[in-house]
């Protein structure tokens, strides 16, 4: 599905990603760890395209394509979508309306707004206003009616709180693996997504398939998802740095 | 009639009394508008044309759900007809002076004939226009619509409209200013004074649809008394050469509101000086200013003032200016308190629409195009209601041409 080779991304002259290489295969959730400032929500905005993080090297393959110099409307037609951290004030443009530009079947996105709670901000403004956990239902809501194949989540469940993170975690699960029935289903017809989390909270909810861990712009460590959780918290990201270092 | 008398000497000395902003206008290169035209008793009668003409800016020739209509060509009314005289009168200013011996109490007393050279003439041509009353107490459901149109080129058109709201009553007002199809250039001066009484609430909302050599020169003055309401909503999206305008809200009683909103787009030669102002002259006034500009290449300047009288008063003032393009915009906000109990607060903006914004669009699958073309419609959306199905196509229309070249 998405497949990155010796990526390197400055940003205003200043090289924030150094020769990322990261697959994530069709139908598969990876996840991506690291301290912050390690460029993980920088390496989501390049997938998506968004301006100012430059590509000085390397490649972006998405199904097949290299999607390296598109447009954002280009890799979102093309399947893929995104959930920022702080996605911008949308004055004037009210969410219902965004809703009926972006979704196929109105209908759906209605019925899961109602599940959401979101129906009573339909007629605000997008963001304006909006508590974190706010956005994070809105963005949950966008991307559904988007229903994209490829989703980028930067921390899911920051700024949520410990009762609507079920609600959240399991709305994402949905949105990765509505129709499927079993492990082989979610891997042939599943969506697939990259996620960055600090507390692996969102793991309780999905499966996650693959672990990154992204230090100072560079992939440290790739493995299984829930056994880097737990070494991470145990040992926090100094011995994934030093346990690098020795391999050079 | 000393008074009349001395106030026509003072209106010729300002004849060449040139207005404070905007680009100045020789009048002597106009003609004068003619008083004279074909009576239109069925507004479905007019040409296809003309019909279309109007409902661009938000006139329905069938009068459908509409309290009354009143419509002036050059300097001659047309038409003027009422559905319900119970609720709201209806009918030329020149008339209303005859019906009622009391109207002169309201002409020419809060606009000064001497202001300027565009009062001034207006003033010795003892311009005729639309005379509106809604009596105390009464409540249209229904807007009373009304139209300005030019309809010959290179002539000066002369209004001069008195809008009465009396005691606890509510009016709706929709006017719309335009050319006839063919007319490019003209100059449409209107003097309007609107008084809303103790209580009573007025919603106004004019639409300019002018041409591209079309100079405007409207000068309003609004009085509110105790309790009072007036909201306006003043729109003009398409070509012109130059609006100058500041109307001025005077909060003389206690509690009474205003709310003005401006939405305007000022493309490639235009000039859009568009002003307004409160005067806070009692307490618990409270008032919002909100511009809202776009330009294209044109030049625009959103003045927004604030005179604080009275202690307790409100305002907030908000100028918003997109640049999509080129051209200038320029932002004025002025606030001035004269008392100690007082807030008065404003926000200014001027750009280009933020890279950021576009792209979140984007990322939903949305074209460039479209992404921008909902920002500046979100942008220019402050809520305008009972606008016509056809003018809100227009709208829709001139917001997507906006983004398509804003690209």
């Amino acid at each position: 599905m998405l497949e990155i080779n010796n990526l390197t991304v400055e940003i205003g002259g200043r090289r924030i990603l150094k020769g990322v290489d990261l697959d994530v295969e069709a139908g598969y959730t990876n996840v991506l760890f690291g301290p912050n400032g390690a460029g993980k929500s920088a390496l989501l905005m390049t997938l998506m395209g968004f301006s100012g993080y430059n590509v000085v090297e390397g490649e972006i393959i998405f199904k097949g394509e290299d999607i390296t110099n598109m447009s954002v409307y280009e890799r979102a037609q093309m399947g893929i979508g995104i959930m920022t951290q702080r996605p911008p004030n949308m004055n004037g443009v009210k969410l219902h309306d965004l809703l009926n530009v972006i979704s196929k079947d109105i209908k759906d996105a209605e019925e899961l707004a109602e599940t959401l709670d979101m129906v009573r901000f339909f007629e605000r403004d997008v963001n304006v206003g909006f508590s974190g956990g706010e956005i994070k239902r809105s963005e949950l809501l966008q991307l559904s009616a988007q229903n994209p194949d490829f989703i980028l989540l930067d921390e899911p469940e920051s700024g949520v709180d410990l009762v609507s993170i079920e609600q959240l975690g399991n709305t994402i699960k949905h949105l990765l693996q509505k129709d499927c029935k079993c492990a082989g289903d979610r891997c042939k017809h599943g969506k697939s997504a990259l996620v960055i989390t600090h507390t692996g909270q969102v793991l309780d909810y999905i499966e996650a398939d693959r672990g990154y861990i992204l230090c100072n712009g560079t992939v440290m460590c790739s493995g299984n998802p829930r056994e880097m959780l737990t070494e991470i918290k145990e040992q926090g990201y100094e011995e994934c740095i030093k346990c690098k270092l020795m391999k050079i | 009639m000393q008074a009349d008398e001395d106030m026509r000497k003072k209106a010729e000395a300002a004849l060449k009394k040139n207005a404070s902003y905007g680009e100045d206008f020789d009048l002597n290169e106009y003609g004068l508008a003619s008083e004279e035209a074909e009576q239109a008793d069925d507004l479905e009668e007019l040409s296809e044309e003309d019909q279309r003409t109007l409902l661009n800016v938000g006139f329905t020739p069938s009068e459908d759900n509409r309290a009354g209509s009143f419509l002036m060509l050059n300097n001659a009314v047309t038409h003027s007809s009422l559905r319900d005289q119970d609720v709201v009168e209806l009918m030329s200013l020149r008339d209303a002076m005859k019906v009622h011996e009391w109207v002169k109490d309201y002409s020419w007393k809060l606009v000064e004939p001497d202001k300027d050279k565009y009062t001034a003439m207006s003033y010795l041509q003892d311009a005729n226009g639309y005379f509106i009353r809604a009596p105390a107490g009464k409540k249209s459901k229904m807007p009373v619509q009304t139209c300005l149109l030019i309809g010959s080129k290179q002539v000066s058109q002369t209004v001069h409209n008195i809008v009465i709201v009396e005691e606890g009553a509510e009016l709706d007002v929709i006017t719309g200013c335009s050319t006839k199809h063919g007319v490019d250039k003209g100059l449409h001066l209107g003097i309007s004074e609107m008084y809303v009484k103790k209580g009573a609430t007025l919603n106004f909302t004019m639409i300019h649809n002018w041409g591209e050599e079309i100079g405007v020169r409207p000068r309003t003055v609004v009085h509110v008394e105790e309790g009072g309401s007036y909201i306006s909503n003043y729109v003009t999206l398409k070509p012109v050469k130059s609006v100058q305008s500041y109307p001025t809200v005077i909060l003389e009683g206690k509690g009474a509101f205003a709310r003005l909103n401006t939405i305007a787009v000022a493309h490639p030669g235009s000039e859009l000086d568009l002003g307004s102002k409160v005067i806070f002259n009692a307490e618990d006034t409270k008032a919002e200013l909100i511009s809202r500009t776009i330009t294209t290449g044109g030049d625009a300047i959103a003045r927004g003032e604030m005179i604080g009288n009275a202690d307790n008063a409100k305002g907030h003032l908000e100028c918003h200016g997109l640049v999509l393009g080129g051209g200038m915009q320029r932002a004025i906000p002025i606030l001035e308190a004269n008392v100690e109990d007082i807030e008065l607060s404003h926000e200014a903006a001027v750009g280009r629409i933020a890279r950021e914004q576009i792209e979140y669009l984007m990322a939903r699958g949305l074209t460039e195009e479209d992404a921008v073309g909902m920002i500046v419609r979100g942008f220019l959306d402050v809520g305008i209601q009972g606008i016509p199905d056809e003018l809100k196509a227009d709208i829709d229309a001139t917001i997507a041409k906006i983004g398509e070249n804003a690209i």
